[in-house]
């Protein structure tokens, strides 16, 4: 996985749940792409257009509560999201999205510090997050090494295939 | 552990520090954990099944620790879930596990511990979100999604950080129809549905333990509308006595207690002497009002899911409706949890009760709780539900409304057609 992705910002609020990114009817669907088609439909339809060219979610508190389908970060990746950033995740989510190889970062004051269309660069390694519309930047802890390994394999499949194989 | 050297935990911690083989764990530790039983449903399975084949171990680690249940599209209402069905059959099959059908079993939170799964003290990994259900029971127990159930089909480990703990202390007696759903309502309302955020929450007090096992579930599975990691109960004699004859290994309840110097985060108190029912109002669990405060129509009236779809449930729903017909222009579903649950409530005559004032019975199933199918709302209809979530979309249109209340409260709703405190509707009929 590119440790560093850059993108402009679509912006929520607090307490998104994974209902509203993916509604309980397309759990039937196994494609991830079909998925993708509906991600984020319960707030707003036109979601995946914006997507599609690569963006990067910045959400408020709780991001990704109730639910634990892992269809809803299924549908964000393959819809064209790069990485989310909230202030805080609803923790079935932040695991899912790192099994699956989607970056989730937990960084405190961020929903105050972009808005929509600003163009951001976030560094996992580092930690860094840049904002290159306003010059504003941000440093967060990095995760645990063995979680940064999952996301650098690509995720917790690739990681176990690859640690089984060692063996 | 009576050690004065040894430090003190809450039950989670001690569960948690078993299962990773040491004599003591903290809030913020990552522990590597062994997983008693890993159970996957009909719209999670098909998914870790995907991943479990392509880390290319051949067999799952222990057959006797995974648990299949179909329950959210079934029977199956579309093709596609007819083949999602198809694929958990088969891996059952292959695998040799645990697999609840069709008219076998239920919805997985009831199944589990009615067939025995759960057991105090044990770790248990669910890949559904309201798998926190069994720390009812003292379990450690915590919902995670597909690809990490197939991670621990392969490894029969997993993960954890040790969370922080709230202690919520429960205190009183509830008056007349006015039940845990609304003491959990009440706690959310207060706490936040962020309130308990990568936390465990531990439910103590008088109240808890005068609190029937039906009781205790409908608290627990909902913890995780207020953030929590786990909801647990510290078990008694209640929980001994619903156990028996399900589960076959005597669990040690003893050493099933927090220790009285266990370190909290945040202690809360509740009394429910006072309580009144209440009603979470769209489109958030936290948005809990006194039902009084709550004028409104509805077209929908749902009494079911793993909150609220127990015997206790559908006895006290119909103890409302007896004798009274659901209101011309509602459709009033009641689904009950579990086939044993159904069958108990057709020995009672409460199939036919509600049958007898115009609500639908279904089969066994997740039903509208998450909009897959069975019940689901059009765009501007309202319905108030039992179950656990009134996001956006949850029960089909994203125009739609759902409210969340009692079991008694439901029922009273149907027969005059909108939100209804139950005590008022029977002071009505006297």
């Amino acid at each position: 996985m590119n440790m560093k992705v850059s993108g402009p910002v679509i912006k929520f609020g607090n307490n998104i749940d994974t209902d509203v990114i993916l509604p309980g009817k397309y759990l039937i669907l196994v494609d991830p792409y079909d998925l993708a088609k509906h991600a984020l439909e319960g707030l707003d339809p036109a979601f995946p257009a914006k997507a599609k060219d690569g963006v990067i979610i910045v959400g408020g508190k709780n991001f990704g509560c109730g639910s634990s389908r892992e269809q809803a970060p299924l549908a964000l990746k393959y819809s064209g999201v790069k990485c989310v950033i909230a202030e805080s995740f609803a923790r079935i989510f932040f695991r899912n999205a790192i099994n699956i190889g989607l970056p989730v970062i937990e960084c405190k004051g961020i929903s105050e510090a972009v808005s929509d269309g600003d163009q951001l660069t976030v560094n996992f390694e580092t930690g860094k997050i840049e904002n290159a519309t306003n010059g504003k930047t941000f440093q967060v802890p990095k995760l645990p090494s063995f979680i940064q390994t999952i996301l650098s394999d690509g995720g917790l499949i690739e990681n176990l295939q690859r640690r089984i194989n060692k063996k | 552990m009576e050690n004065r050297e040894d430090k003190n935990m809450n039950i989670t911690e001690k569960i948690l520090a078993k299962a990773s083989g040491k004599k003591s764990v903290s809030p913020g530790e990552i522990v590597d954990a062994n997983v008693d039983v890993v159970m996957v449903h009909d719209l999670t399975g098909p998914l870790a099944v995907e991943s479990f084949k392509k880390i290319g171990t051949e067999k799952v680690w222990d057959n006797k620790k995974v648990v299949v249940i179909l329950d959210h599209q079934v029977p199956a209402e579309s093709v596609k879930a007819a083949e999602l069905h198809k694929t958990m059959r088969q891996f059952a099959k292959d695998q040799k596990l645990r697999i609840y059908d069709v008219g076998r079993g239920g919805i997985c939170h009831q199944v589990m511990p009615e067939q025995g799964h759960v057991v105090p003290g044990t770790v248990i990994v669910g890949a559904d979100s309201h798998t926190c259900t069994y720390g009812a029971f003292g379990a450690f127990a915590t919902g995670i999604g597909s690809t990490e159930a197939a991670a621990v089909m392969a490894t029969g480990k997993i993960w954890l950080k040790v969370p922080e703990a709230i202690k919520i202390d429960v205190n009183g007696k509830f008056g007349k129809y006015v039940t845990a759903k609304d003491l959990v309502l009440n706690i959310i309302g207060k706490l936040g549905v962020d309130g308990a955020i990568y936390k465990s929450a531990e439910f103590t007090g008088q109240t808890m333990r005068e609190m029937s096992i039906a009781g205790r579930m409908t608290i627990c599975n909902m913890a995780v509308e207020m953030g929590a990691k786990n909801g647990i109960i510290e078990p008694d004699a209640t929980t001994k006595e619903f156990l028996q004859n399900r589960v076959k290994k005597k669990p040690d309840f003893a050493s099933l207690k927090s220790d009285k110097d266990a370190v909290y985060a945040q202690t809360l108190e509740f009394n429910v002497s006072k309580l009144e029912p209440q009603v979470a109002c769209p489109s958030s669990v936290d948005k809990v009002k006194p039902v009084s405060e709550v004028d409104m129509p509805i077209d929908q009236a749902f009494i079911g899911s793993c909150t609220n779809g127990r015997l206790e449930d559908l006895r006290l729903a119909a103890q409302v409706i007896k004798g009274k017909k659901v209101k011309d222009g509602v459709r009033a579903l009641v689904i009950p949890a579990s086939v044993e649950v159904y069958k108990q409530a057709l020995a009672e005559g409460l199939i036919e009760t509600f049958t007898e004032a115009g609500a639908v019975v279904c089969g066994s199933a997740c039903g509208p709780c998450l909009g897959g199918h069975i019940g689901l709302l059009a765009a501007g209809e309202t319905c108030v539900s039992t179950s656990n979530r009134n996001f956006i979309g949850r029960m089909g249109s994203t125009q739609a409304s759902v409210f969340l209340a009692s079991p008694a409260t439901v029922a009273a709703s149907a027969v005059t057609g909108k939100i209804t405190d139950p005590r008022k509707l029977e002071a009505k009929a006297k």
